[in-house]
């Protein structure tokens, strides 16, 4: 073998050369080695001992004191071809929840649906959202409250078990020609209702009943008295001059808000203008709709129908139809009912009443106000809420009865939410056969013989028809996280079909949706254009649906028998304490209880969260000697609840209000025993659930603390949110911002001013626009991970919003005018914020940005005290492993909804909004990626995205010619404490009411 | 110098200097009394209750205090303040005595000077606890990094205060210790421990009272003490600065710096009072610290909260002058009449009103009475930084954003806990180290100006 040698030494085969023992004993400890086997005693020194406790003590502590957390990451083994890391997927879908619709845009991050965006190709959202469709991808990984798979009589089983039982079942009772309910929520899914036509081709014996929690059947069944059509017209707000509303909550929570909201704001917006809508509310509590009327009316609910019969009358005078001499009316309604008059065509009058008769008498008046087919459009109807209480009243006394055998329910809840619950519930043991879809545990699953979990929204195939003419299709964004399964695929297998849901929908579509355009025609490959088309778009929607508006005959005859039955029932209810109930903007019906997001929205107007209330008006409540957080026993002649006094500013008196959609018992583990259930108050009348009854009051002596965001609600005259009024703005359009121009004139400062390089962002916020409806503040949640702190933390004064919605009121406390103002950092260009930190964690960027930097800042809060807005929020615990705070953070499946360009804090950072930063990098990036000039129109912060009023305006206030700096330069424009020279770059536009009689 | 005939004899008794080292020395060389000890154990209890309270804040984080987003600072940066102004007493009392030549000083001085270490001491662990992480404070220093341009924002008040706190506390503590090396020497001379021996003998870097030790230790006490006068000024000043330099009404004052430093030397020498008062009980020194001593520090205390008075009305002045609506909201319907109006009436009757019973004589004999007068400046002190943090934050301009503030228990514990150290430090102290100075004393003794 051939020898290498290294040294001369070695070359020469000097034997052991390279040996120890020929080294230099000097030298000789640095070449010990370590024993590696300390068992042979002889072998270890003092020094390897030492060497070993050494190691082995700083590796314990290592091992010890580090506790890593394990992040189960798992790569792409093939990357799908659309999924670039660090680049997000949009997808078209729509939001659709029974009786909710809003035309949606997914946003995906590596194959997570991470953030909801409204789709503005929709002809009937436009664009927006609402705080609910916001915060609908949190239900996606709600892992507490979905149904991880089917179950047989609450035990899991499998899909295959699930259809052996059921098919043979379901025949069996089919033979027998006994009796199949379909119980669902509306169904606005035209292929759906298809699939509920195979299913009753198989199973003759079906009947399908459209049960709504909150129903608007009184609508529906008036309309078909009066035009024989049984239909929720479409109300167009932006047409109306005078808008009169009878407790129609209809910016709320009223049949659409977000289209309504949408629609209404066009004639409130003054860009430009000099005129704009009058709108006047007739409530019982102060709604959202209420705390934007420029007029409003506390009444009781059960003065409703006598302001109705008095407003007829009255126009039936004006019109000379009437030689009645009419019951002396309040001077209010004559005067609405000349200037209703007035403007024949151009105005709008709803109720929120869920009567008959009140909703005939409301056609009524629309109809001798020439609406029809200008304001109120028959020929489009909205097809969101289409149950009729009538039939499930009569399904539950079948069910009492015996006389159904199977019942298949669908998104509904009846044992928590039909008046009558008990009743349903004993129903539901009569039956052979009980069949749950909901994909997640509610007070109904648990008592169903099975449980077929349809999966969430965002992973299914769908289609919908919210308003007719206007096609929206649902596309998956994520495999189903669960053993789940759509429920019209469930029914399609039990019916015998072997078809894919999605192949089913695109039949349909073929044979049925696609004749209706002609755009794509060709004949191979033309609906797949279509479809695609469709599909990218998310929305089809008929060019003119409205062509074809015919004249529908109004039947006269039924108002007077209408008006007769309601004078006839009055009765003398002054001393009556009157409850209405209503529905909240967070959790809607009861749906959303376990949505941690939505339980921490503040109500817009009672500012209160994780809890329902009885509000109570102040004067009220002074004789009853109830204050804020008093619990009280609310009784009525079936139910009796304990909940606390809210004092309610413009509560009408003698009258309460409950928020309806709390106290689930079997919600998931946020919502379970949050406030208390309150449908069982709802009373049947003539087959048509009434929102409201007598109720009695008795005081307790408990105290229950409410989780309140703001408890102070007068602006003490400081000028933070600046009015003026319609008239005023006419003749002088600075009116009410005379503040402003003397700020701007007497502006001097011996500093600099701010220089801003390339851009400058700021935001401008019209606050005639905005209704309150806080959709911004889950959109800003959604976007910027903000943790959920859970019901104690809030009380405390903590919640996290980066973006939140002052409400103060002003007047008298029994009918005030109230404000609302959305706040978010300020961006001031001179930030008291930025020079008090010590490690500068908080700096200005040459774009005018204000930066947080999470990783610098050491928790000192000196910024937080120097905000004058209190803009900026702190991280007082650990939110994302606090096990008690139950935040969606705490969970893996809930931590999917993260975005991932945004850091989530840790404990002791203070944090506040950066206006999206992330979207503007984003936006930036990809105009220098391709060469050109960034269009500010690209990014739109989370709040402006969301906003169904579109009062938020992001942009470059260096541009002279952006739409912001316009905005900046209206006369309405200020700035929030513009006095103490933080140059804010937010922009407020002042707001304008029309109030031509002043305040009433 | 030993005596006049105005103020009578600065130490009484006519004693020798070695009844002198005697005297000073007893409680080292006897065993402490059962009361000692039983305080001894209070405060470590106290201690314990701050411990915990230190364990839940850092285990769990700032969200077990009762800060809210509004208030987000409270109870902690109130004692900070305080106990700072309390460390102020010693080295102003030593300093401007010492430069103003008042012989009188001397009996009280090494106790006082204590007390402000410890303060000081007391002081810094709300600011250091307060922060959210404490683990990233060492932020707060300019000390060379990786980090690039991300260093320190020297326009912040709060970085002031690291480098103004850090200063005062080591000149101060310097200064205590240098003026007790000479006694040191003593105590080493006198004790028959050999243990002892050789503690003391280390703790006073082998003094041996030759002329040339005398002659270098006097220019070293001149030196420190004339740079730590200055400290006296600048460390409140700039604490005074975190709140005049934000833009809160009532916090947004000019008067701040000198308003602040008078109300630290208020309180100190009101806490002075409080503590010579109960040594000179408890230790059976009136001899040395005699009547007229507290005599002195009372008049002291006339002038002082005459200031604070003129400082007091002077805010309520420039907010009415001003017309501001937020300056009229928070003096005049925040603190003068509104929910916390308790608090400022505490502070302007304990701070501006009390204080001027010592104009009478008779009051200033009465131990008892300016006990209970020192006590309530003290508390009255405490309750102008409750005023001056709380009202401000609590109501400030947006009314949405008002919250109310309310300590939890780990706030509390902390304060407690901070009170057991002070306490102990002063019990070990009379327990190890001479509490007056013993060459001083003895310098201005009859003996000597005999």
């Amino acid at each position: 073998m051939k020898k290498y040698w290294r040294s001369i030494e070695e070359k020469d085969d000097q034997p052991g050369s390279n040996d120890d023992e020929k080294m230099d004993e000097s030298k000789k400890e640095f070449f010990e080695e370590m024993s590696n086997d300390l068992s042979s005693g002889t072998s270890v020194t003092r020094r390897d001992f030492l060497k070993v406790w050494g190691y082995s003590i700083t590796a314990a502590t290592l091992v010890a004191s580090c506790e890593s957390r394990v992040n189960k990451a798992i790569p792409f083994l093939i990357k799908p071809e659309e999924v670039i890391s660090g680049i997000a997927n949009y997808y078209a879908s729509s939001y659709v929840d029974g009786n909710e619709y809003c035309s949606i845009l997914v946003k995906t991050r590596e194959g997570r649906p991470i953030k909801i965006e409204g789709n503005v190709k929709s002809g009937v959202t436009k664009g927006g959202t609402n705080a609910r469709v916001q915060a609908s991808i949190l239900s996606l990984y709600d892992e507490s409250e979905r149904i991880k798979g089917p179950l047989h009589n609450n035990n899991k089983t499998t899909w295959e078990n699930i259809d052996e039982n059921v098919t043979p079942l379901l025949q069996s009772i089919n033979a027998k020609n006994g009796k199949i309910v379909i119980l669902s929520s509306t169904i606005i899914s035209p292929s759906t209702k298809n699939v509920y036509k195979d299913f009753i081709k198989t199973y003759p014996n079906t009947r399908i009943i459209y049960y709504d929690a909150i129903s608007a059947s009184g609508i529906l069944m008036a309309n078909k008295n009066s035009f024989d059509q049984m239909v929720i017209p479409a109300y167009r707000f932006e047409r109306a001059d005078i808008i009169v509303s009878f407790g129609a909550d209809f910016l709320g929570t009223w049949l659409s808000p977000i289209e309504f909201t949408r629609l209404y704001v066009q004639n409130r917006k003054l860009d430009g203008k000099k005129n704009m809508s009058r709108h006047i509310q007739f409530e019982t509590g102060l709604s959202l709709t209420g705390s934007n009327a420029d007029e409003r009316f506390p009444i009781k609910p059960s003065e409703e129908e006598i302001m109705l019969v008095n407003l007829y009358n009255e126009l039936l005078q004006i019109s000379g139809n009437s030689t009645d001499i009419v019951s002396s009316s309040p001077n209010n309604i004559k005067r609405l009912a000349n200037d209703l008059w007035s403007i024949r065509g151009k105005s709008l009058v709803l109720s929120g009443s869920n009567d008959v008769n009140i909703q005939i008498l409301v056609n009524a008046i629309n109809v001798l106000l020439e609406n029809y087919g200008k304001t109120i459009d028959l020929s489009t109807p909205l097809y969101i809420k289409q149950g009729i209480d009538r039939e499930m009243e009569d399904l539950v006394r079948d069910m009492e009865e015996n006389k159904i055998d199977a019942l298949i329910i669908n998104n509904v809840n009846p044992a928590y939410d039909y008046p009558e619950s008990d009743k349903f519930v004993n129903g539901l043991a009569n039956l052979i056969l009980s069949i749950s879809f909901s994909g997640t545990i509610d007070e109904t699953t648990s008592l169903v013989n099975y449980v077929c979990p349809d999966n969430h929204y965002l992973e299914s195939w769908n289609d919908v028809e919210p308003r007719k003419g206007f096609f929206s299709l649902v596309q998956p964004t994520i495999n189903p996280l669960f053993d789940t399964r759509a429920s019209q695929e469930s029914l399609l297998k039990w019916a015998g079909k072997d078809i894919g849901f999605f192949d089913y929908i695109q039949q349909h579509w073929e044979n049925n949706i696609y004749p209706l355009q002609d755009e794509f025609t060709s004949k191979e490959s033309g609906f797949k254009f279509f479809w695609i088309k469709s599909l990218q778009n998310g929305v089809f929607e008929i060019n003119s649906p409205a062509a074809a508006e015919i004249h529908h005959k109004f039947n006269a005859s039924v108002v007077q028998p209408a008006i007769n039955e309601l004078v006839s029932q009055k009765t003398d209810n002054a001393d009556k304490i009157e409850l209405q109930l209503v529905e909240n903007i967070g959790v809607g019906n009861g749906k959303h209880a376990n949505n941690p997001w939505l339980q921490e929205l503040p109500d817009p107007i009672s500012k209160v969260c994780w809890d329902n209330y009885v509000s109570v008006s102040p004067r009220h409540a002074a004789e009853l000697g109830v204050e804020n957080g008093d619990v009280v026993i609310v009784s009525s002649t079936l139910e009796q609840i304990e909940l606390p006094v809210l004092l309610q500013p413009g509560q009408a008196y003698k009258t309460i209000s409950i928020p309806l959609g709390y106290g689930r018992k079997n919600a998931g583990k946020v919502g379970n025993n949050i406030g208390k259930n309150a449908f069982r108050f709802c009373k049947i009348k003539d087959g048509n659930i009434q929102y409201k009854n007598d109720i009695k009051l008795i005081k307790t002596n408990k105290k229950h603390l409410l989780a309140l965001t703001q408890t102070y609600n007068s602006m003490l005259g400081r000028p933070i949110v600046r009015e003026t009024t319609l008239d005023q703005y006419i003749r002088n359009p600075s009116s009410g911002n005379e503040m402003h121009e003397k700020q701007q004139k007497g502006s001097v400062s011996l500093y600099k001013s701010p220089v801003h390089i390339g851009n400058h962002w700021g935001l401008s916020i019209d606050l005639n626009a905005c209704t309150g409806c806080s959709a911004c503040s889950i959109a800003c949640q959604a976007e910027n991970n903000i943790p959920v702190i859970g019901k104690e933390e809030v009380r405390k004064r903590r919640i996290m919003h980066w973006m939140r919605i002052d409400r103060y009121y002003s007047d008298s406390v029994d009918n005030p005018q109230v404000y609302h103002i959305p706040i978010m950092c300020q961006h001031c260009a001179n930030a008291p914020c930025e020079n008090v930190c010590p490690v500068a964690a908080t700096m200005h960027s040459h774009d005018g940005l204000n930066h947080q930097s999470y990783n610098r800042c050491i928790g000192t809060r000196y910024c937080m005290s120097n905000c004058p807005y209190k803009v900026r929020r702190f991280n007082w615990y650990a939110y994302t492993e606090a096990e008690k705070m139950d935040s969606y953070l705490n969970s893996d499946y809930g931590r999917m909804v993260l975005n991932p360009d945004v850091i989530v804090r840790s404990r002791g950072v203070a944090e506040k909004c950066s206006l999206c930063i992330q979207r503007i990098q984003e936006s930036e990036t990809k105009a220098k990626l391709e060469n050109r000039l960034l269009n500010e129109d690209e990014i739109q912060p989370a709040c402006m995205q969301s906003c169904p009023a579109n009062a938020i305006l992001f942009g470059n206030l260096k541009n002279e010619n952006s739409n912001i700096a316009k905005k900046f330069k209206d006369e309405r424009n200020y700035h929030l404490l513009e006095e103490i020279h933080v140059l804010p770059s937010v922009g407020y536009l002042l707001k304008v009411r029309n109030q031509p009689y002043g305040r009433t | 110098m030993y005596n006049t005939a105005i103020r009578g004899p600065l130490i009484k008794g006519d004693k020798t200097i070695h009844q002198i080292t005697e005297e000073i020395c007893q409680p080292i060389d006897r065993r402490p009394g059962y009361w000692w000890y039983f305080v001894f154990l209070l405060c470590l209890g106290a201690l314990i209750y701050g411990g915990w309270a230190v364990y839940i804040t850092v285990h769990e984080g700032i969200g077990t205090w009762g800060l809210n987003n509004s208030v987000t600072w409270g109870w902690c940066i109130i004692n900070f303040v305080w106990w700072i102004g309390i460390g102020h007493a010693g080295t102003a009392f030593s300093i401007f005595l010492l430069v103003l030549e008042q012989k009188w000083r001397t009996s009280i001085n090494r106790a006082a000077e204590l007390m402000t270490v410890v303060a000081v001491i007391c002081a810094v662990h709300f600011p250091i606890l307060h922060i959210g992480r404490l683990w990233d404070g060492f932020f707060i220093l300019p000390y060379p990094n990786t980090r690039g341009p991300l260093w320190l924002n020297f326009n912040s008040p709060l970085f002031w205060d690291v480098l103004a706190i850090c200063t005062y506390f080591m000149a101060s503590s310097l200064f205590w210790y240098v003026g007790m090396i000479p006694d040191l020497a003593t105590i080493r001379d006198r004790t028959t421990s050999k243990i002892k021996r050789a503690i003391y003998g280390f703790l006073c870097f082998g003094w041996i009272g030759s002329s040339r030790d005398w002659f270098r230790y006097e220019k070293l006490s001149w030196i420190i003490g004339g740079l730590t006068a200055a400290l006296v000024v600048s460390v409140h000043s700039i604490v005074a600065m975190d709140f005049a330099t934000s833009v809160l009404p009532g916090w947004h004052t000019t008067i701040f710096p000198p308003y602040f430093v008078v109300g630290a030397i208020l309180s100190g020498f009101a806490m002075v009072l409080t503590l010579m008062i109960i040594i000179r009980k408890v230790y059976k020194l009136n001899d040395y610290i005699t009547d007229s001593h507290l005599n002195a520090i009372c008049k002291i205390l006339v002038f002082i909260s005459l200031i604070m008075g003129t400082a007091y009305s002077t805010e309520l002045f420039m907010a009415w002058y001003s017309n501001n609506e937020y300056e009229m909201f928070t003096f005049f319907h925040n603190r003068v009449t509104g929910e916390y109006n308790t608090a400022f009436w505490i502070m302007l009757i304990s701070n501006a009103i009390l204080p001027q019973l010592f104009w009478f004589k008779k009051i200033r004999k009465k131990l008892a009475i300016v006990f209970i007068i020192s006590l309530c400046i003290n508390i009255g002190m405490w309750f102008e930084r409750y005023v001056i943090v709380i009202t401000s934050l609590t109501k400030d301009y947006f009314p949405s954003n008002w919250a109310d503030y309310r300590p939890t228990t780990v706030e509390v514990g902390l304060f407690t806990g901070t009170f057991g150290f002070f306490v102990l430090c002063i019990l070990l102290f009379f327990k190890y180290l001479p509490m007056i100075s013993l060459y001083e004393v003895k310098g201005v003794s009859k003996y000597k100006s005999n």
